[in-house]
């Protein structure tokens, strides 16, 4: 299956956009999963230390200097196809601080614990809500980190805060 | 039948292309009156409740709702727009007259310049019992969620995974509605991707090449059958599914609402790309007949980011054509140019540049 039949990026797709094992010991940092020319741009205009490349053509796939991107996510919440997060491997020991966008109510409680589901909204593991902040374009997202297993960082992309 | 005052320009729709088509036209120093059949401004903007594509120009990452508040109120406020809401385009007469009906009285108006910017009418599907309640067309179940806070059912089957199909599926588990399929006879998703990774990453399935075989219920629906369908559209055998629904939702594409158009008299041509009969146009949007323009979807079906685009251009062409902002018409009308060209440019924009093309040859043929 692939990206355009399921809506699922393949493993190859998301192994492109994966900063570097040097990069990712270095502190939190952006994930892109945009993998389609599309004509947008505002992930460009919203980083201001020059982290995502200019656009040649509006239509161009975001380029990265993952060295410039401090993984403060205010990207995450200017990107209209709700394609960027934010993962910090080195959170602690056993966990990743995974930074998604979430666009449902209820909005979780920091420190309450939700359950991280994949890209095909299964769910796998319980995580627990580190924080919880409105998206820096005031346009109603949150911005959501979660404390997630480090095995299960490249899986989990969403949640379900109740059943 | 009483006439009203005339005005140099009349746009029909007050969407994103009509409500830009006003305002350019306006801020170029041409009076426009602004007809829109709804209530309120904003046509399709108003129901949208996702962040916009495309770039600063195109007020990307604004929620189209938000645009829309934007674009009414500069035109609200605009000392040369006319705004008629409530007021519905019944007809283009011989001489150039337009005929408006609000609250059932009627009055013409004869502009010096005409843009019609009336969007689209939603496509239907043909299944047995497609006309049980329970089954909408998208842009229905959007004006009942979006517009007037009521959600259609609990259980909604989505046909059509195009970006209308996939964002209102996304609007609907916004509201807490459950959505157990998302059904698409085309092999591939025709919505911008990312639209499917946010409803694919909340549970909802997405069925490509599969199609609705039938509806089930009594009095209303209870019940879908679809199933996965081959390259000529033949259902695989075992391939069927019952899926319990209280609501089926169509959004299997648009089609451009052009009857003034042809009223008019404009040279028109079926363009499948643009989803029906367009009419022939120049790269300015002015038709085969002198100041008749024509702006958005009704031109052919693209995206609301286009739209407005495609209203400035039509907006500053009937202001220049009437004498009105003829020093910065060149300049304004090439970047306006440039900004529609960026956005069609790539892979996504290829329908449209097809469709262009057809419509560029079938004009050198008329011509």
């Amino acid at each position: 299956m692939t990206l355009e039949k399921n809506g699922i990026p393949t493993p190859a797709q998301l192994a492109v956009i994966k900063p570097s094992k040097e990069r990712l010991a270095k502190g939190p940092v952006v994930l892109v999963e945009c993998f389609q020319k599309i004509p947008c741009d505002p992930c460009y205009s919203a980083c201001k230390r020059g982290g995502f490349l200019p656009f040649e053509d509006i239509n161009d796939l975001p380029q990265m200097d993952y060295d410039k991107c401090n993984g403060c996510g205010i990207c995450i919440g200017a990107c209209p196809g709700l394609a960027i997060f934010v993962i910090d491997e080195t959170y602690s020991e056993q966990e990743a601080l995974l930074t998604i966008p979430w666009e449902f109510l209820p909005v979780p409680d920091e420190g309450s614990t939700v359950q991280g589901l994949n890209r095909s909204g299964e769910p796998v593991a319980p995580v627990k809500v580190v924080k919880v902040r409105p998206s820096a374009k005031k346009n109603g997202a949150m911005i959501i980190s979660l404390a997630v297993p480090k095995e299960l960082a490249d899986d989990i992309r969403s949640i379900r805060v109740k059943d | 039948m009483s006439s009203i005052d005339n005005t140099d320009i009349l746009i029909i729709g007050g969407g994103p292309a009509g409500l830009k088509a006003a305002l350019s036209a306006a801020d170029q120093g041409a009076r426009a009156t602004l007809v829109e059949r709804d209530p309120h401004l904003g046509g399709q903007l108003i129901k949208q409740t996702h962040m916009f594509f495309g770039s600063k120009e195109q007020y990307a990452s604004e929620r189209g709702f938000k645009i829309a508040e934007t674009l009414s109120l500069a035109v609200t406020n605009h000392p040369n727009i006319r705004v008629l809401s409530n007021t519905t385009a019944l007809g283009y007469y011989e001489d150039k007259a337009i005929a408006l009906e609000v609250d059932k009285r009627f009055f013409v108006v004869k502009p010096e310049a005409l843009i019609l910017a009336a969007g689209a009418q939603e496509n239907t599907l043909m299944f047995p019992n497609c006309d049980l309640p329970g089954i909408y067309g998208a842009g229905a179940v959007q004006t009942l969620m979006n517009v007037h806070g009521v959600v259609p059912g609990e259980r909604v089957a989505m046909v059509g995974a195009g970006n209308i199909g996939v964002i209102v599926s996304y609007q609907l588990l916004q509201a807490g509605i459950k959505v157990p399929a998302i059904i698409e006879a085309m092999p591939h998703i025709g919505a911008y991707h990312v639209h499917a990774s946010k409803v694919r990453r909340m549970g909802v399935p997405i069925y490509t090449s599969h199609t609705v075989l039938a509806a089930h219920g009594r009095d209303c629906l209870e019940k879908i059958t679809f199933a996965e369908i081959d390259h000529n559209r033949q259902t695989v055998s075992g391939s069927e599914k019952e899926l319990e629904v209280d609501v089926l939702c169509i959004a299997v594409g648009l089609t451009p609402l052009t009857e003034i158009l042809f009223q008019a008299g404009c040279k028109m041509v079926y363009i499948t790309e643009f989803g029906g009969h367009v009419a022939l146009r120049n790269e300015t949007l002015e038709t085969s007949i002198k100041n008749v323009f024509v702006a958005g979807d009704a031109g052919g079906i693209e995206e609301a980011s286009s739209a407005m685009v495609e209203g400035s251009i039509a907006g500053l062409t009937a202001a220049a054509n009437l004498g009105h902002g003829l020093d910065s018409y060149a300049v304004k009308l090439s970047e306006a140019q440039k900004e529609l060209a960026n956005l069609r440019r790539g892979p996504t924009g290829e329908k449209t540049r097809s469709g262009l093309q057809r419509l560029s040859l079938a004009g050198e043929v008329a011509s």
